[in-house]
């Protein structure tokens, strides 16, 4: 038989004042197998682990349930406590009398004080039946995986690799910088974007624990925390990057142009080009779907023109197999499709432009060297209309969340819009103006004033074009009053949403996304770079909608909790996880379909099944799903769960 | 004679429901006693054996609480208990349990109060159903 202690919390009144837990005590120290039973006011506290240390080695306990608040808050202590007299941690459980007993049914106090009795004769039965258990330790691979490089990828690569650990950097595109390169300038100071990315982009270049691989995609990933691998395709480029120069020459020669979606359809782009002009690299790929001689092999203009020799026409895609310990996602994010938002006529409409067209526009380096001009006639727009909230905050038809960068984007374009056109009007049509960081409230509030900006509060209902304007017609909802505006231009702030692909990225990375397919964090509030997945990390707007300083401290955040996870040999795993009784297993297979991490394996020379401790979860599916109960949980057995129900039923 | 009162035996997913409890308690929602929790990593670990054992034991209600469809911290937990709970609606009908005591519910970690209003309500409705028919068996 067992020697098993039981402790009993008050949490001050927290417990004591509904449950009688003296009367609890004294019940449940007649149990024929507890050997100690005690309260305390503060269990977790000092004096109170000392009682429960004086227990284990005065009465030879070896099994512990401490009564008190969520396990969540602290199994850790307890287990901490009795390990420190050489007890199997594995072996101290919790009753959860606090959250789930004493603050729920404050007016019932004979009621609660049966429950919680009950609750810990449960908990009893469980710890009758535990093994003592050891962490599993798993080797760790001290290299980081980014994918994505916008400036969350950007500074969580710096970061890792200034840490001291190698860094592997996966870019779809033939460059870094992801939005943040299309940007004017940026709100709340109206720095340049483009000379800061292009500091911090060059050092990722440059640095040698850095290893980037643009034009790039994860193709597979195997493994667990510690332990992934991956295979990348790094996708053709036709241009040898060891040879090129980034002349440029091969550029200008090219005789192919079409629209380039980096300027949003603004400006033109060659058929062998760079993501835009001085990008890092700064290396230019042939997009084969425009190059005239993969169409029909009718041009080799560049092949000719390259001082270098450079350009490769037979490469093929390439792909490489790495290991890594953990994962960044910062896949960033896109503008809602302008193909979806037939209302406001973008798309159909040319005056009529989103908000990174508008940046591009901004752009020294953009589509009219940074002049504001109709798209249409190239002459300046003298009004001009900014609508906020575009597919967004519109759970009915597009998305239900708020995009958090809109307000401070529209109140940037419509400054930087006076100070060019001094004699232009700006109105912004809005619905609330939402401006909650460091100097936000401030810079809006400042340019509302010396830039004499017209706010209208209301939705915009349709907005059509009329005799070369674009006519806007809304509800001002504080006056009632339908509102019309002849406009220039129109430039809307549409909604983030997550970046195309990373529903199938975070399939293969077993991360989970929201129903908008925003990567889910593990807990909101307690871990909220972390995913659901052991090793898999989150930065940047792939995450949820934010601006570049949110971005960057989430990335920066990313990157410690990764050299915390990287900073020792070995990882310890909680080895509460399946386990199979070979006697009984019959080799059905089931538990190999049914688990999600591949944790299950047919052992082929003994026909029964196996487990791969490190890669299992212990989330108990195949347990549930095996027709001869031939596996279960270690301290979680069908045994334990059985005798849990019978103390609650009988 | 007291008024009857249901007992529920709940199985909790450790990463949805079972924190919503905890949120229940914290945010000091109030709910009948009625209620015993059996906390389990994944609402897809819940063994039929575990609902069928109680309901043979007599408990009046089972509770079985997951994350909502897309949020299992396993992926597909939850998929795996509805269709489970499906298939044993139909056997308990089969034996005798034409009620529904078995209530599968999909409560995250951020709604206590949906908890204690589930709760509340479960056992409004058992009491409405009465005592397990099972236990009269036991009795006779
Ligand atoms: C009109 C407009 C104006 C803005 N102005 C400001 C401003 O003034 N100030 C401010 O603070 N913020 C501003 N922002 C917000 C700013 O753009 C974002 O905060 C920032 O760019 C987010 O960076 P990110 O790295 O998370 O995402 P992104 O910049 O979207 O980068 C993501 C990168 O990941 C890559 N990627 C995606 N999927 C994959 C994949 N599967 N494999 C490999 N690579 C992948 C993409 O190609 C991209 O390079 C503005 C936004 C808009 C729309
Ligand atoms: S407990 Fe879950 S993760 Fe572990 S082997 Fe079984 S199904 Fe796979
Ligand atoms: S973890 Fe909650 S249902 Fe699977």
């Amino acid at each position: 038989m067992k020697r098993l202690g039981v402790f009993i919390c008050h949490c001050g009144a927290n417990i004591a004042g509904t449950v009688d837990v003296k009367s609890v005590a004294e019940k449940i120290g007649k149990t024929e197998d507890v050997a100690h039973s005690a309260d305390y006011i503060y269990m977790c506290s000092e004096p109170g682990q000392q009682i429960i240390r004086e227990a284990i080695r005065g009465k030879g306990l070896d099994g512990v349930v401490v009564a008190c608040c969520s396990p969540s808050m602290h199994e850790n202590t307890f287990r901490k406590a009795v390990k420190s007299q050489g007890m199997n941690p594995y072996l101290c459980e919790i009753a959860n009398i606090r959250e789930q007993c004493s603050w729920v049914h404050q007016k019932e106090k004979e009621e609660a004080t049966r429950k919680a009795e009950e609750i810990i004769q449960a908990t009893l039965e469980k710890v009758r039946r535990n093994d003592s258990l050891e962490a599993i330790a798993v080797a760790i691979n001290r290299r980081v995986l980014v994918v994505g490089g916008g400036i969350a990828g950007i500074t969580a690569s710096l970061d890792l690799a200034e840490g001291g650990y190698e860094v592997i950097l996966l870019e779809r595109e033939p460059a870094l910088g992801g939005h943040m390169a299309q940007l004017s300038r940026t709100f709340p100071d109206l720095d340049p974007a483009f000379s800061g990315l292009f500091l911090k982009a060059s050092e990722v270049e440059r640095h040698p624990k850095i290893h980037l691989h643009c034009y790039s995609e994860l193709e597979d990933v195997k493994g667990y925390v510690g332990n992934f691998e991956l295979v990348i395709r790094k996708k053709a480029t036709s241009v040898d990057r060891g040879r090129c120069t980034g002349c440029g020459i091969c550029i200008e020669n090219c005789p192919v142009e079409y629209v380039s979606q980096f300027e949003r359809g603004m400006g033109i782009r060659k058929a062998i080009d760079t993501l835009y002009p001085s990008s890092v690299p700064n290396k230019p790929v042939i997009y084969r779907e425009h190059c005239r001689y993969f169409i029909d092999g009718s041009c080799h203009r560049c092949e000719e023109v390259c001082p270098e020799k450079a350009i490769d026409f037979k490469q093929e895609d390439e792909r490489i197999s790495e290991k890594v310990g953990a994962v960044v996602v910062a896949t960033g994010y896109e503008l809602y499709p302008k193909e979806q938002l037939g209302e406001y006529g973008y798309g159909e409409i040319p005056d009529v432009i989103d908000g990174l067209g508008f940046e591009r526009m901004l752009s020294p380096n953009g589509p009219t060297k940074g002049k504001i001009i109709r798209p249409s006639d190239g002459k300046v727009p003298k009004e001009m209309v900014f609508i906020q909230c575009v597919a967004s905050r519109d759970p009915d038809r597009y998305m239900p969340y708020c995009s958090r960068i809109c307000c401070m984007v529209t109140a940037k374009h419509a400054k930087i819009y006076k100070e060019q056109v001094p004699d232009g009007q700006p109105y912004i049509f809005y619905m609330d103006i939402r401006s909650d960081c460091k100097g936000y409230e401030e810079f809006l509030q400042k340019t509302i004033e010396e830039k004499r900006l017209l706010y209208l509060r209301g939705r915009v209902s349709r907005v059509f074009q009329d005799d070369g304007r674009v006519r806007v017609l809304g509800v001002d909802t504080l006056t009632g009053k339908m509102v019309e505006v002849a406009a220039d231009m129109v430039v809307l702030a549409t909604a983030i949403v997550p970046s195309n692909g990373v529903k199938d990225l975070a399939a293969k990375l077993r991360a989970t996304v929201d129903r908008h397919g925003f990567l889910t964090e593990a807990h909101i509030k307690l871990y909220p770079v972390e995913s659901s997945t052991k090793g898999i990390y989150l930065a940047g707007c792939g995450q949820s909608p934010k601006d570049i300083s949110d971005t960057v401290s989430q990335a920066s955040a990313t990157a410690s909790k990764i050299q915390a996870l990287l900073s020792t040999d070995k990882l310890l795993q909680d080895p509460l996880i399946a386990f199979v009784d070979e006697e009984i297993c019959s080799g059905c297979g089931i538990c190999v379909e049914i688990c999600p991490y591949e944790a299950r394996e047919m052992d082929p020379h003994r026909g029964i099944s196996m487990v791969h401790s490190a890669l299992c979860q212990g989330c108990g599916a195949c347990i549930a799903s095996c027709p001869n109960n031939a596996c279960e949980l270690r301290n979680g057995s069908a045994s334990q769960v059985l005798r849990m129900v019978d103390t609650f039923v009988s | 004679m007291a008024e009857f009162e249901p007992r529920i035996v709940a199985f909790l997913c450790h990463w949805c429901t079972y924190t919503g409890a905890d949120l229940a308690g914290t945010t000091r929602q109030q709910y009948p006693p009625n209620i015993r929790i059996i906390h389990l990593m994944c609402s897809g670990a819940v063994d039929s054996i575990y609902v069928l054992k109680a309901l043979i034991d007599g408990a009046d209600g089972v509770l079985i609480g997951g994350c909502h469809p897309g949020d299992c911290h396993y992926q597909t937990g939850n998929f795996k208990a509805r269709r489970r709970v499906a298939i044993l609606k139909g056997i308990l009908q089969q034996m005798g349990f034409t009620e529904n005591r078995v209530w599968l519910k999909w409560i995250s970690a951020s709604e206590g109060k949906l908890f204690a209003d589930t709760v509340t309500k479960m056992v409004e409705e058992l009491k409405k159903m009465g005592p397990n028919p099972m236990k009269q068996l036991w009795n006779a």
